[in-house]
């Protein structure tokens, strides 16, 4: 207990809100036994936030889950004591019984609860109003009007805009930011003195990150609540966090006061996690290639209508994903194309291969650029043979490892599928190609006999990779590539991708949403807001001096790992 | 909501036109018509039609026009005059045949309907909560036999057994002193004491079906972040159940008018033959050995109608109770 | 200062702490295992499902062996038994010292004639012997319909003597042997059926799931407006359309066209969805951006993706049809005498005063219903869950 007594050092006793000794939860899979939390132990103290970092894996959120008792059927506790603190005599939460009164009177009351996902975590078809007025009259017994009442002011200190409407309607018809503040408005509707947020902004995009953030901390500030914040971004920590918990594999590695953590990390694994961050937030340091002769690939006027049939038959234009978008792709360069969800993105991407049809504009794509050759071939025009000679050259990477693998399918045959149709191997010599491939991605030749679930995320995406790369590409499309992937990985995935232009000499369209990952891996970026390109510059310029308002607002309100200089509370907002 | 229920019966026209055509094809689809059988069996008997009667008949009912002619002809009728045609072996208009016998098909459908709603749902609740428990087990057994017993053979089985352990004749809706008996509650009570077994009989596939389809939505459901949305806020473990993934597991049950109605309306077919009910069943059954058309067509018509209509009212009940399905 | 936990020795762990079930497994083995294996190895874990896929096969065995494995032909009349109650197989014999000696046998009948209605009855009679025994030399019998036969599974030694273990019908025609020539007209149509439906099904479905549209629109209408009708009411219709004086051969493939037309559209549902959803799988879009044509996206990408699901779907499938067979020859519009199905031998079940001199007319057609739609229907679940090994 050595621990124990480490923890309580800096924390006057009467100031303790909650406490976890030793707390162990095991899974009871099919297949063996998961060890999902070990040993874990912390206090939460009224008016600090203790982060809870991890990736993903790593039992934070199961443990949350612990301090409420409401782990699923396959988990179970099988040691620890959890002990809340209040203004009578503190109670073991761990020693009462699964769903009794008492653990239903802590739970709402005493410690809220904020997931992920709004959408899924409120229940769809009662109105939001009716599932906040439920909670008040269940722990604050109110009658019905006093609970309706107590709904709209809830929702108006979440900055829900006319509250008393609002409170009518379903969660689909809320925007996500607006869905996880009712969220927030239901967490903190009977004034607990515990605040757990699992994961609260991973759904949403940065500036709404920034806005929800900003309000969970007043909040806890005016109600002097303690906050458990859980979180894989570190540098959402370090906005934040007063103190962090280090979590891996199931265990605390390492724990203490913010600043320490990230300035003097103890353990290795804490080390490469910061590393793995902080390098993120600084660019690569290489020349930008040469933007004089013609361009690789060119987007010109590009649009893309979501149309909707009316019931006449007519069609008629509901969404204009991407509107009139125009860029450029020079050999060997790094595009970068930033935005949130529904900029438009995405589309665009899409477009550029032709998966979907531009409605408007065209594709120009130059094969003989690298060597001053401006001949123009038309993409948007090409018939079925040629598209498919232009798509051996401009190849994709999918954002989800999971999903654009076939899982029926060993990797010999995933990576050597292209070259099979293309003709251009077979027998061993389609073998050897496939095992050089796999070389140039960083995994062993005997992966080739496996299946894709043998393997992680971060392998699958190199898999994907060197899928791209087999039919020797001149640019890689990346959609997101590596937004599924926990930040250690995501940086190895990077620095392979770097490596794999300077040997091969590619040329990368990076599609993303994450700005420091865009900083490290791009020479220009473009960024996107609703549909539209709205500056372009390269990467430095953009991160440092952006020049648009919605740029602006988009850049001051990504999280800074570095509790020393604070960056979202000084943030721009943009109005639109 | 309005614009939604338009939607929904415009939608419903290209269907209703397919299965009165396909009723029509069906009922056409015997080599030769109701008079060649007629003059098959006169000729049997010794008996001979006079050609020109039989031109006579034949030009009366248009037997020699094209099919799509007479399939025209028959749907103005019922369109314009609810006129379904001729029964021939009945010698009387088809419309004073059907809706005694239609009506009692939908009455049992609907009491069997109503079995399998009370019986299902707590079954079903009781099967997702308790996962895996003893009853679950004995549950899930009952429902695969339910499922897999052929109607028919249920109510044969029934039959046996009521015939041989109580001495009870169990067939029909009445019994005899009954049958012509102006209502009463005597008669009411006795036509209870009779559809439990037809209810039984086409309700418990129903039943175990629908038993099946709660017990995997709910499960889907309770492990919906919802619910420990729910259930971090401090509800008791039966409101959690009841007010939220209920909420929506119940959705099934209001579609189930939708694809349990067809199937009960086969069910009670098939049944009323062996039970012999007073419904369409068993008169259809003569009609179509007897290739009576214009009755036989008339049936198969009016339960694909039913069942549609059944589709109908489960899919305007859905979007009442589900706000997704509303708005979009 | 940061507070480093006591762990910190064993902090570069490399995956989450996992323990076997029980000492000695592998929790890594299924890692390299391809799709079947995965497949098979859930298919296998589920008990319940394995043992409905051996009766089923029993089911098929017997069908496929039904002239060598049934005591006498089915057709063939004892006047002198009708509505011989079933006898049972016993393997010992006490003679007059009371020795016991091993002899299979049943026991004979006895007559008795209602001194009013003058009609007979039989019951077992304990003290006939009528032995019993293996690959005796019955009633010649063309196995199937080529070589010439006399041996049989099981039967009395001496071929005048009855033997009728599962009793007899109102003709005197053996039960047991009319049941397993049944089984193989029965189960027969089940596969047939499906076979049919499933290309209906698949083909309209994959096209309708592939080129959307307005391909897409007509077959769905189709889809609505069949799955609308009443089956049974349909199914009628369509069998009635028989004439009568078709051959039994012919009857029978009709019907089972019948049974399938109506049955492939829960098939061509299925397919058409999960064909939509797989188009939309990211590695499907990878296929084609590898260069795959349409075809070879279809065929090497697509399908072997639904096959599981297919194989599943269609288990469910052949019941259904069982029981549509049974339902149609039942009521006299499906097959008819002299084919013998479940459904036929059902129909000598509709009078319930017969059912009640002998039940076991009833019991036994229904017992073999019952039994085989049920082990469909646990072998599907079972397949089913199996199928898609990656879900969760």
């Amino acid at each position: 207990m050595q621990q124990t007594a480490n923890i309580h050092e800096h924390t006057a006793a009467d100031d303790l809100a909650l406490t976890v000794r030793n707390l162990s939860v095991d899974y009871h899979l099919r297949s063996h036994i998961l060890h999902a939390v070990r040993d874990v132990s912390f206090d939460l103290v009224k008016g600090r936030t203790l982060a809870l970092v991890g990736e993903s894996g790593s039992g934070k959120s199961v443990t949350a889950r612990a301090l409420l008792r409401i782990i699923d059927a396959p988990a179970q506790v099988t040691s620890g004591e959890i002990t809340l603190f209040g203004p009578d005599a503190p109670l073991r939460v761990d020693e009462m019984g699964e769903n009794s009164r008492e653990v239903r009177a802590i739970r709402g009351k005493r410690i809220g609860l904020i997931f992920q996902e709004p959408m899924s975590s409120l229940s769809p078809v009662r109105t939001i109003g009716a599932q906040i007025v439920e909670s008040l009259r269940l722990h604050r017994k109110m009658t019905v009007a006093e609970a309706k009442a107590e709904t709209v002011n809830l929702l108006r200190q979440v900055e829900i805009a006319q509250p008393e409407q609002m409170a009518d309607r379903y969660t689909f018809e809320f925007s996500g930011g607006m869905r996880q503040r009712a969220m927030i408005a239901m967490a903190l509707a009977c004034d607990p003195e515990v605040l757990i947020a699992d994961e609260p902004t991973t759904a949403l995009d940065v500036t709404t990150q920034a806005e929800i953030m900003d309000l969970i901390a007043r909040l806890q500030h005016q109600r002097g609540m303690a906050m458990m914040l859980i979180t894989h971004d570190l540098g959402l920590v370090a906005e934040m966090a007063d103190d962090v918990a280090v979590m891996r594999f199931g265990r605390i590695v390492e724990q203490g006061p913010t600043d320490a953590i990230f300035h003097d990390p103890q353990t290795a694994y804490t080390r490469r996690l910061i590393d793995a961050t902080m390098r993120l937030e600084t660019g690569h340091n290489r020349p930008p290639p040469p933007m004089d002769g013609p361009p690789l690939l060119s987007a010109k006027e590009v649009s893309k209508y979501f149309g909707e049939a009316t019931w006449r038959g007519k069609k008629k234009w509901g969404i204009t994903a991407v509107d009139g978008v125009s860029l450029d792709l020079w050999p060997g360069e790094n595009l970068g194309i930033v935005g949130e969800s529904g900029s438009g993105k995405t589309t665009l991407g899409k477009m550029l291969l032709r998966i979907v049809e531009p409605s408007t504009g065209k594709v120009i794509w130059r094969p003989g650029a690298g060597n001053g050759d401006a001949a123009e071939r038309d993409v948007t025009a090409m018939p079925k043979e040629a598209l498919k000679g232009y798509r051996r050259a401009v190849r994709l990477v999918f954002q989800d490892p999971f999903a654009s693998l076939n899982p029926r399918m060993t990797v010999k045959q995933v990576v050597g599928d292209p070259l099979i149709v293309a003709g251009l191997a077979s027998g061993s010599a389609l073998e050897d190609r496939v095992a050089e491939l796999l070389d140039m991605v960083g995994l062993p030749r005997d992966a080739m006999e496996r299946y894709p679930h043998a393997f992680s995320g971060g392998q699958r995406q190199r898999i994907g990779i060197a899928r791209a790369l087999a039919l020797d590409p001149e640019i890689i499309i990346a959609d997101e590539a590596t937004s599924a992937l926990d930040v250690s990985i995501r940086a190895q995935i990077l620095d392979l991708l770097l490596d794999l232009q300077k040997r091969l000499n590619l040329s990368f369209v990076f599609i993303a949403h994450d700005i420091s990952v865009v900083r490290y891996f791009c020479d220009r970026v473009a960024v996107m807001h609703r549909g539209k390109i709205v500056e372009t510059g390269t990467a430095e310029q953009i991160i440092t001096d952006p020049q648009h308002d919605y740029t602006q607002s988009l850049i001051s309100a990504v999280p800074n790992p570095d509790p020393r200089n604070k960056r979202m509370a000084s943030r721009i907002r943009f109005a639109s | 909501m309005f614009g939604y229920v338009l939607k929904r019966i415009v939608l419903m026209i290209p269907t209703m036109i397919g299965i009165s055509f396909i009723a029509f094809f069906i009922i056409q689809l015997p080599p030769g018509d109701y008079l060649t059988s007629v003059i098959a069996s006169m000729s049997d008997s010794g008996q001979d039609m006079h050609p020109d009667e039989v031109r006579r008949i034949r030009a009366l009912y248009g037997l020699d026009e094209p099919m799509i002619v007479q399939y025209f002809k028959w749907i103005t009728g019922i369109l314009l005059r609810g006129d379904f045609g001729y029964s021939f072996e009945w010698g009387r208009p088809v419309s004073e045949l059907i809706w005694d016998r239609m009506g009692a098909t939908l009455a049992v459908s609907m009491a069997s309907l109503l079995f399998v709603w009370i019986v299902s749902l707590p079954i079903g609740v009781y099967s997702a909560v308790r996962r895996h428990s003893i009853g679950d087990h004995v549950f899930t057994l009952f429902g695969f036999l339910g499922l897999a017993i052929p109607n028919f053979i249920l109510a044969l089985t029934l039959m046996y057994v009521g015939y041989k352990y109580m001495g009870q004749s169990v067939g029909g809706l009445y019994s005899p002193e009954f049958v012509g008996a102006p209502a009463s509650l005597a008669k009411f009570w006795d036509l209870l004491k009779h559809l439990w077994i037809p209810v039984v009989v086409i309700g418990t596939s129903g039943t175990a079906s629908l038993i099946r389809i709660l017990r995997a939505n709910l499960t889907d459901e309770l492990s919906k972040p919802y619910v420990i949305t729910a259930r971090a806020k401090g509800l008791p473990e039966h409101q959690v159940i009841m007010r939220y993934p209920l909420r929506i597991a119940l959705n099934p049950f209001v579609s189930a008018i939708g694809w349990v109605l067809p199937q009960l309306i086969s069910g009670v077919t098939i049944t009323a033959i062996v039970l012999n009910l007073p419904t369409a069943g068993p008169l259809l059954l003569r009609a179509l050995v007897a290739q009576d058309m214009y009755l036989a067509g008339s049936f198969i018509l009016l339960m694909g109608i039913l069942t549609l209509i059944g589709m109908l009212i489960s899919d305007l009940l859905l979007a009442a109770l589900d706000p997704r399905i509303r708005f979009t | 200062m940061t507070l480093v936990s006591h762990y910190d020795d064993l902090a570069e762990e490399t995956g989450p702490a996992i323990s076997p079930l029980k000492p000695g497994d592998d929790p890594d083995k299924i890692a390299v295992a391809s799709q079947w294996q995965l497949i098979r190895a859930r298919f296998f874990a589920n008990k319940v499902a394995v043992v409905a896929g051996i009766i089923v096969l029993l089911f098929y065995f017997v069908g496929l062996f039904a002239e060598f494995l049934a005591p006498t032909i089915p057709s063939k009349a004892q006047p002198r038994f009708t509505y011989a109650p079933p006898q049972s197989l016993a393997f010992f014999v006490e003679d007059a010292e009371g020795n016991r000696r091993f002899q299979l046998h049943v026991k004979g009948y006895a007559m008795s004639v209602d001194p009013e209605s003058l009609r007979r009855s039989f019951t077992i009679d304990p003290d006939k012997i009528v032995p019993v025994g293996f690959f005796v030399k019955g009633e010649p019998y063309k196995m199937w319909g080529v070589f010439e036969m006399e041996r049989r599974l099981l039967g009395a030694i001496n071929k005048r003597d009855p033997m009728n273990l599962l009793g007899t019908d109102s003709l005197g025609r053996d039960l047991l042997s009319r049941v397993i020539y049944g089984t193989r007209v029965s189960m027969s149509i089940g596969l047939i059926g499906v076979a049919s439906s499933l290309i209906i099904g698949t083909v309209l479905g994959a096209l309708s799931g592939f080129y959307g549209g307005w391909v897409d629109l007509s077959v769905q209408r189709l889809i609505e407006i069949i799955s609308a009708m009443p089956t049974i009411p349909l199914w009628l219709g369509l069998a009635a359309a028989i004439p009568i004086t078709w051959s039994p051969l012919k009857v029978y493939f009709v019907i089972t066209l019948i049974v399938s037309l109506l049955a492939w559209t829960g098939l061509a549902r299925e397919v058409r969805g999960r064909f939509f959803a797989l188009k939309g799988e990211d590695f499907v879009t990878a296929a084609t951006l590898d260069g795959s044509s349409q075809r070879r996206v279809i065929f090497r990408h697509i399908l072997p993706s639904l096959t599981s699901h297919i194989l599943a779907v269609v288990t469910l499938a052949i019941p259904t049809m069982i029981v549509a067979e049974t339902a149609l020859s039942f009521l006299g519009i499906g097959l008819k005498a002299p084919v013998v199905s479940w459904g036929v031998l059902l129909q000598d079940a509709q009078n319930i005063r017969t059912v009640a001199t002998a039940p076991w007319l009833l019991i036994w057609p229904c017992l073999a219903v019952v039994v085989s739609v049920l082990s469909f229907n646990f072998l599907g679940d079972g397949l089913r869950d199996a199928a898609d090994p990656y879900g969760h």
